[in-house]
C-alpha cells in the first residue's frame, strides 16, 4: 500500500510522476443511483459523452455502448441532459447486480 | 569651497524640475572620477510640484549610510520659492556651501534663506537658461553646472560625460545637446554672491 | 564585503545604478523564461527596468503581466512547474496577496525566486520599508536571504537561483531587499560580465519534474491525511541541506566574483563584550555607532545576518560565544509573541552556550522611521549597561519612538 510509504520514500512535494492514478480509484461505489440507457430510444447524439464529468461513457464504432461503472460516481447529469430522455437514474439497491458486473 | 570627503550634497526643488535627476547625474560622475556614492531620492511617493529633496554622497569608501542627509556639506535650491516654506538650511555645516537658482541674488528670498557668515553663496539663473534652451523651466542641468564651478570636486567633463549617458537612455541626441549646452552655461555664469552684497542691501 | 578582483579578467566597469535597476540587470544577465509580476512600490525599479529588456529584446524572457500579485506567483508557479525558470519581485501588501501561493510555490518544491523589496504591512497606509511582510513569511519554507545594499541586491540575485534549483534543495528562494533604502540607493555596482553570470547560473534543468511530454507528471493533487505530512517533513530536510548550499555557492561566487559573502557576517566580534545583531540595510549605520561607541572605549562588535532561513544557528552560536550581551535589533513587531521574530530565533540559538549571553530585542525602523546612528549608539549603551548590572531589562524596547 502506498500509504505506508514512509517519508524518504514518497516523490517530493506531492507530485504525481505516474499520472493517471485516478483510475485504480473505484469511485463507482460512490454511486446511489444508476444511470440506465433504453438503447432503443438513443439517437447515439454523444452529449451525455461530452458532459459527463468522469468520462465514463464507453464508444464503440462511433456508437454509444456503455457506461464505466466503476468510474460512474451516479451524479445525474447524463439523464438531464439526454435529449430523447433515455436514460433513467435509478437506485442502487433496485439493482441486483454489483456495479462493476453491470457495466459494459 | 574647501572640499573635504566624504562630500554630501543636499538637493532642494519641486516634483517636475529635475531634482532626482540631477542627483543622479552627480553620483554617475562621482562614480567617473573614482569615488564611491550615493544618489537616494525623497523616500516616499511622487508628486509633480510638491516640495522634494533628493541627496548625494560623494566618499572614498562605500557609504554606510542609506538615509536622508541631516548634515550637508552643499545645500542646492533649485526652486528660491521654497524659501520660507521648508527649512532649506537645516544641518548645513557652518563652512559649508548653497546654491540658489535665481534670478537676482539680492532678492528677498535669497536674504531670508540666511546664509552663515562663513558659508558660501552661489547664485545662478538656472531657471532662464533652462527656458532658453529647453524651452522650460528645468533648472536642473544648469545648476548642476554651477555645482561642478562652485565645489570643484569633479570636472565639468565627468558630469557632462555622465549626464551623456544617463539622459541617453530617454532622451533624444537634441535634448542631450541643449542639456549640454544649459550644463556648460551654469558652469560660465555661476557667480559667487559676497556676503558684504546681501547684508548691504537687507 | 570586499571588492578585490583578480588582474586577469576584464570586467565591465562599475555601474551608477539603484538596487532595483541591479536586481533588473542580474535578471538580464539570468534570463528567466518567465517572469510575472505586478508593479508596486518600491520594487518598481526591478519591473519597469526589466520589462525594458523584454521590450528591447535584451531577453528572451515571456513577461506576463498579470492582475494582481496572487496571479502574479500563480503564473510563476505553473511556469516553474511546466519546467521553466521563473521569477517574480515584490513588496509588503503585494506579498501579502501572494500569500496563499507562496506555501503552494514550496510545498509544491518549485525553486522559483522573488525578489522581495521590504515595506510595512498596512493598516495605517505605509509604503516604507520595514520587515512586517518578510518577517510573516519566514515560516514558509522559503530560502531568505537579506542583502545591505545595491552590490548585495546584485551578487545575491546571481546566487539566488543555483541555491532554489540545487537537487538537494528544489525550494523557492526570497531575495530580500529593504524598500527605498536599497532599492532606490544609487550606488557603484560592480558587475559580472554577462557570460561570467550566464555560466555561473547554468541552465535550468529540472530532472523529472517538468509537465514536459513524455516526462508528464501532475502537480498540486490532493495530498490528505496520507501524505501531507510526509511532505512536510521532506521540506524541513530540504531546509536544512539548502544551508551548505547557500555556504558553498557563495564561496563559488567569492571565487567568481571577489565579492566575499557568508551566512553571518561579524564586524569587530573578536574582542566584543557586547554586540548588536541586524539584519539588512541598517547594518551600515550600526557598522558606524560601533566605530563611534569603539572610538569611546566600549568592546562592541555587530552580528549580521545574511541568511535568516535556514537560519544559520551554528554560525550564530559561534559568532556569539564569548559576548557577554547582545541586543537584537528587529524591525518588525511579532505581536502577541514572546520575542519578536529575530530575537526569537537568537535566543534559541545561543540558548545552550556554556556562558549563555544575556538578551534584549529592540524594535526599530517601523514604516521606514529613520535609523540614524545615534539611536543605535543609544542601543548600545541599553546593552552595556545591562551587562554592567548583569541582568535582562525589559525588552523590547523601542528605538526612535515618541
Amino acid at each position: 500500500m502506498p500509504d505506508e510509504q514512509a517519508w524518504r520514500e514518497i516523490a517530493i512535494g506531492g507530485t504525481e510522476i505516474n499520472p493517471g492514478s485516478t483510475e485504480r480509484v473505484n469511485t463507482g461505489a460512490w454511486r446511489s443511483e444508476m444511470p440506465i440507457i433504453d438503447f432503443s430510444r438513443c439517437t447515439h447524439c454523444m452529449i451525455c459523452w461530452v458532459d459527463c464529468p468522469d468520462a465514463c461513457f464507453e464508444i464503440s464504432d462511433t456508437r454509444l455502448a456503455g457506461i464505466d461503472l466503476d468510474h460512474c460516481k451516479g451524479c445525474g447529469i447524463c439523464a438531464a441532459v439526454c435529449p430523447t430522455h433515455c436514460i433513467t437514474m435509478v437506485p442502487e439497491s433496485s439493482v441486483p447486480v454489483k456495479s462493476s458486473e453491470s457495466g459494459a | 569651497m574647501q572640499i573635504h570627503l566624504p562630500l554630501s550634497i543636499r538637493w532642494h526643488g519641486r516634483g517636475g524640475q529635475g531634482v532626482v535627476t540631477a542627483s543622479r547625474i552627480l553620483a554617475s560622475a562621482a562614480l567617473r572620477g573614482g569615488y564611491y556614492m550615493q544618489s537616494l531620492p525623497d523616500f516616499g511617493a511622487e508628486r509633480s510640484g510638491a516640495p522634494i529633496s533628493a541627496h548625494t554622497r560623494i566618499s572614498e569608501t562605500p557609504p554606510v549610510d542609506r538615509g536622508p542627509i541631516g548634515e550637508p556639506d552643499v545645500v542646492i535650491v533649485l526652486d528660491a520659492s521654497l524659501v520660507g516654506q521648508i527649512d532649506l538650511l537645516g544641518g548645513l555645516i557652518p563652512d559649508g556651501a548653497v546654491i540658489v537658482n535665481t534670478p537676482d541674488p539680492d532678492s528677498d528670498s535669497v536674504r531670508r534663506l540666511e546664509v552663515g557668515a562663513r558659508q558660501e553663496l552661489w547664485a545662478v539663473d538656472g531657471s532662464r537658461i533652462g527656458m532658453d534652451l529647453l524651452g522650460r523651466n528645468l533648472p536642473n542641468t544648469p545648476v548642476l553646472g554651477a555645482f561642478a564651478r562652485a565645489v570643484p570636486v569633479l570636472g565639468l567633463e565627468s558630469i557632462s560625460l555622465a549626464l551623456d549617458e544617463l539622459m541617453s537612455e530617454t532622451f533624444s541626441e537634441s535634448i542631450i545637446r541643449a542639456n549640454l549646452e544649459a550644463l556648460r552655461l551654469g558652469y560660465d555664469q555661476v557667480r559667487q554672491v559676497l556676503q558684504t552684497e546681501v547684508t548691504a542691501n537687507a | 564585503m570586499t571588492t578585490k578582483q583578480k588582474a586577469s579578467i576584464t570586467l565591465p566597469a562599475p555601474l551608477a545604478i539603484n538596487g532595483g535597476e541591479a536586481v533588473a540587470y542580474a535578471m538580464r544577465q539570468i534570463d528567466p523564461e518567465v517572469v510575472a509580476a505586478y508593479p508596486i512600490t518600491p520594487q518598481t525599479f526591478i519591473i519597469e527596468r526589466f520589462s525594458e529588456y523584454v521590450a528591447d529584446g535584451l531577453v528572451s524572457t515571456e513577461y506576463i503581466n498579470v492582475e494582481s500579485e496572487h496571479a502574479a506567483l500563480s503564473a510563476c508557479v505553473g511556469a516553474c512547474a511546466a519546467g521553466g525558470r521563473a521569477q517574480t519581485a515584490t513588496s509588503g501588501p503585494g506579498l501579502a496577496l501572494m500569500f496563499e501561493i507562496v506555501w503552494v510555490a514550496s510545498g509544491m518544491r518549485l525553486p522559483l525566486v522573488m525578489h522581495l523589496c521590504s515595506r510595512a504591512l498596512s493598516a495605517p497606509l505605509n509604503i516604507l520599508c520595514d520587515h512586517s511582510d518578510a518577517m510573516a513569511m519566514r515560516e514558509s519554507s522559503w530560502i531568505m536571504m537579506f542583502g545591505s545594499n545595491p552590490q548585495e541586491a546584485y551578487d545575491q540575485a546571481i546566487v539566488a537561483p543555483t541555491v532554489a534549483e540545487h537537487p538537494d534543495v528544489l525550494l523557492p528562494f526570497a531575495n530580500v531587499l529593504d524598500g527605498f533604502t536599497v532599492t532606490h540607493s544609487v550606488e557603484r555596482v560592480d558587475v559580472l560580465p554577462d557570460e561570467d553570470a550566464k555560466s555561473f547560473v547554468g541552465e535550468y534543468e529540472p530532472e523529472r519534474w517538468a509537465l514536459q511530454p513524455g516526462g508528464g507528471a501532475t502537480f498540486g493533487g490532493l495530498d490528505a491525511n496520507d501524505f501531507y505530512f510526509e511532505h512536510k517533513r521532506q521540506q524541513v530536510e530540504a531546509m536544512d541541506n539548502s544551508l551548505e548550499v547557500v555556504r558553498r555557492q557563495l564561496d563559488k561566487y567569492a571565487e567568481l566574483s571577489g565579492r566575499k559573502m557568508s551566512l553571518v557576517e561579524e564586524y569587530l566580534l573578536d574582542d566584543a563584550e557586547v554586540a548588536l545583531v541586524v539584519l539588512g540595510s541598517s547594518e551600515g549605520m550600526v557598522r558606524a555607532a560601533i566605530d563611534q561607541a569603539r572610538a569611546d572605549g566600549i568592546k562592541v562588535g555587530m552580528l549580521r545576518v545574511r541568511l535568516f532561513r535556514p537560519f544559520p544557528v551554528a554560525d550564530v552560536r559561534k559568532a556569539l560565544s564569548g559576548v557577554a550581551a547582545v541586543g537584537v535589533l528587529d524591525r518588525a513587531i511579532a505581536f502577541g509573541a514572546p520575542a519578536n521574530a529575530l530575537m526569537q530565533d537568537i535566543v534559541m540559538a545561543t540558548r545552550t552556550l556554556p556562558e549563555r549571553p544575556l538578551l534584549m530585542d529592540f524594535v526599530y525602523g517601523l514604516g521606514g522611521r529613520n535609523t540614524p546612528k545615534q539611536m543605535f549608539r543609544e542601543a548600545i549603551d541599553h546593552v552595556v549597561l545591562a551587562k554592567e548590572q548583569g541582568a535582562e531589562p525589559e525588552s523590547p524596547a523601542y528605538l526612535g519612538l515618541r
